[in-house]
């Protein structure tokens, strides 16, 4: 096996993982739960689709991926904040949303029940390992910017105080609400990148091409306990696992399907507490 | 204490509201894709109840939906949310299909049923416990670890199948010897060609017995009270580890059962992938029918409808519109509850003079 490209590969499948990732840290820390990152990446590589297809510019895809995935995270955000609704319902129920629309708009808009037609992406020139692609670039940095925003900014302390007591955070003029909507907000583009990187990777959308990432975002969150950088090295754990099971492929050594449930005994056994308890943020999930 | 009237309301116009919401959202769909919405409900209705073969379709998808949806709100009245059913459901149909691989032919067919039944409820059952160990001993929250345990569950059975199971060129078991239980078509001849079998008439004597459970029983009214309140649950004698245990246990089997619907009624085999979402829609049929098993069963009617209904529709608009309202109703129920709670509280308080 080449190290280096058992490197440049891990970090091309951790990208998407690293922005819904960060989605995740955002929505969560301010105390929205936060499963409705696959459909916000699902919805982000399909708009990112749609635009690139009627434009033939990868940026304008981009920017309309980021557009898909805030209209997403402002339903979710209007469900459990204006409506209160069960964030964990109002997660799953985005997620077969998200499902619902890009298999209806792909039928409408190419006639086709499982794949767009080819669209350009970033990059493209093989010397490069794909490096020459900003997306991945941003992938990269999303992690130290949003810990710098979190833990350095006024909104980043804002949105921690109305993650742990959003009735301390009010009582000093903290507008909950507004926080958590603008959150939510970022939670919904940031994921929608990770879709768009797929989107713009693979050259096209096929029907739910996101296929779990979205969760393994929420695994990697919880096992990094609700921090961007650790959440990040999460990240970054499980595309190596993954980059391991597909270079291994062929030698038989441990069968796939469990190098597949590697993240997933990972945040159980991280959430029972085995090794460090994962405490999330102490108002997450409350519907006053 | 509200009345039973005023409990009634509560429960019964959220799902009013939401089938507006998505009554208005159908359309502009229909209409987006140049149809006329009369003419597609029209045709989704006769393709659905009003034939023999479309209304049987509807009561087999009914049916695994009933199972997972009773699974999902016995869970939320003990204060569980089992998200889970998707892998229980597709543990206990595994189950079902071995044991029923491994039972001689000339064991009696009924008592053959039942220890497939056995075995499907096991399967479910033993999913579900994991994650309620780990709530009761650690603290772990159930939503997640039920959602990673389905991608574990899934990708194990698919190695026992994958590697050491199938039938060579699928990925299925080989057909069970006993244990298969007839279809509708046997007893009423319009009903051919039709998944139907008589596994409805076990989800129906489940919902009863589920019903039974919670409001008939001590240990039901132990599962609701720590339900809705834990700590005054366990002040007046009510050991709530050992009840949050059992209820979990019990979503798990009651999803593992909803296995043999397929693997026993329809194929006589375990597939890869049967559970097909059913789990993740029994989550909306509870919420839709507000954690009743009467509710339950008659929201699994209503999604069985909507998915048997794409299909009648798709010469006019894509039948993936109907994934479209699905996710509509989950949501517009999710919203609507403690949105119409407030209003009838409103409506109801004495206007202070």
């Amino acid at each position: 096996m080449n190290p280096i490209s058992f490197v440049t590969q891990t970090l091309r499948i951790a990208v998407p993982y690293l922005f819904a990732a960060a989605g995740g840290v955002v929505a969560e820390r301010a105390g929205i739960i936060s499963l409705a990152l696959e459909g916000f990446m699902l919805t982000g590589a399909f708009s990112a689709t749609l635009g690139v297809h009627y434009t033939g510019s990868p940026w304008i895809g981009l920017l309309c991926g980021v557009f898909g995935g805030l209209v997403f995270g402002l339903i979710h955000a209007v469900a459990t904040i204006r409506y209160r609704a069960d964030h964990v319902v109002s997660g799953i129920a985005i997620n077969l949303l998200a499902i619902g629309v890009t298999r209806f708009f792909l039928k409408l808009a190419f006639d086709s029940s499982s794949n767009s037609p080819r669209v350009n992406g970033f990059g493209g020139n093989q010397a490069w390992y794909g490096f020459d692609n900003p997306l991945l670039w941003m992938g990269l940095g999303v992690a130290p910017v949003l810990a710098w925003v979190l833990y350095r900014s006024p909104f980043g302390l804002r949105v921690r105080a109305v993650g742990e007591h959003p009735a301390a955070a009010a009582s000093v003029g903290v507008k909950v609400g507004r926080v958590q909507y603008i959150a939510v907000a970022v939670s919904g583009m940031l994921a929608a990148l990770g879709g768009v990187f797929l989107a713009l990777d693979q050259h096209q959308f096929t029907d739910q091409m996101t296929a779990g990432r979205g969760f393994i975002a929420v695994a990697a969150v919880i096992f990094g306990r609700w921090d961007p950088v650790r959440a990040a090295i999460a990240c970054l754990l499980f595309a190596a696992a993954e980059t391991l099971q597909i270079q291994l492929q062929g030698i038989e050594i441990i069968p796939s399907q469990f190098i597949v449930m590697i993240p997933y005994l990972l945040t159980i056994i991280a959430l029972a507490g085995v090794v460090g308890r994962a405490v999330p943020p102490a108002a997450l999930g409350k519907t006053e | 204490m509200s009345t039973r009237r005023e409990q009634f309301e509560e429960a019964v116009f959220p799902p009013i509201v939401a089938l507006l919401v998505a009554l208005i959202c159908g359309d502009l769909l229909i209409m987006s894709y140049g149809q006329s919405p009369a003419t597609v409900y029209r045709m989704l209705l006769e393709g659905t109840w009003g034939n023999a073969y479309g209304f049987g379709q509807v009561l087999y998808k009914a049916t695994t939906l009933t199972f997972t949806g009773l699974a999902v709100s016995l869970g939320i009245r003990a204060g569980l949310f089992n998200v889970g059913a998707e892998s229980q459901l597709a543990a206990g149909g595994f189950l079902a299909g071995v044991v029923g691989l491994a039972l001689w032919p000339a064991f009696p067919l009924p008592l053959a049923i039942l220890v497939c039944i056995v075995a499907a409820a096991i399967g479910g059952g033993v999913v579900g416990a994991v994650p309620g160990y780990l709530k009761v001993k650690f603290g772990a929250h159930e939503v997640i670890v039920t959602i990673m345990l389905n991608f574990v569950v899934l990708a194990l059975l698919n190695w026992i199948v994958a590697d050491h199971l199938h039938v060579s060129e699928t990925l299925h078991t080989p057909e069970i010897r006993n244990g298969a239980i007839p279809r509708l078509d046997a007893f009423i001849q319009a009903f051919h060609g039709s998944a139907a079998n008589l596994t409805i008439v076990i989800a129906l004597i489940a919902a009863f017995l589920v019903w039974f459970h919670l409001f008939r029983s001590k240990r039901g009214y132990d599962l609701r009270a720590v339900g809705l309140q834990p700590e005054a649950a366990e002040y007046g004698g009510v050991k709530v580890g050992a009840t949050l245990m059992r209820a979990m246990v019990l979503s798990g089997a009651i999803a593992g059962i909803g296995g043999i619907n397929y693997v026993l009624g329809y194929k006589q085999y375990y597939e890869e992938g049967f559970a097909g979402g059913s789990g993740f829609l029994g989550i909306a049929v509870a919420l839709v029918g507000r954690n009743h098993p009467l509710g339950v069963v008659l929201a699994a009617l209503f999604f069985a409808t909507l998915s048997q209904g794409g299909l009648a529709i798709h010469a006019f608009v894509p039948k993936q519109m109907v994934d479209v309202l699905q996710g509509v109703v989950i949501l517009a129920v999710a919203m609507s509850v403690p949105e119409v709670r407030t209003a009838l509280r409103r409506a109801r308080k004495p206007v202070a003079a």
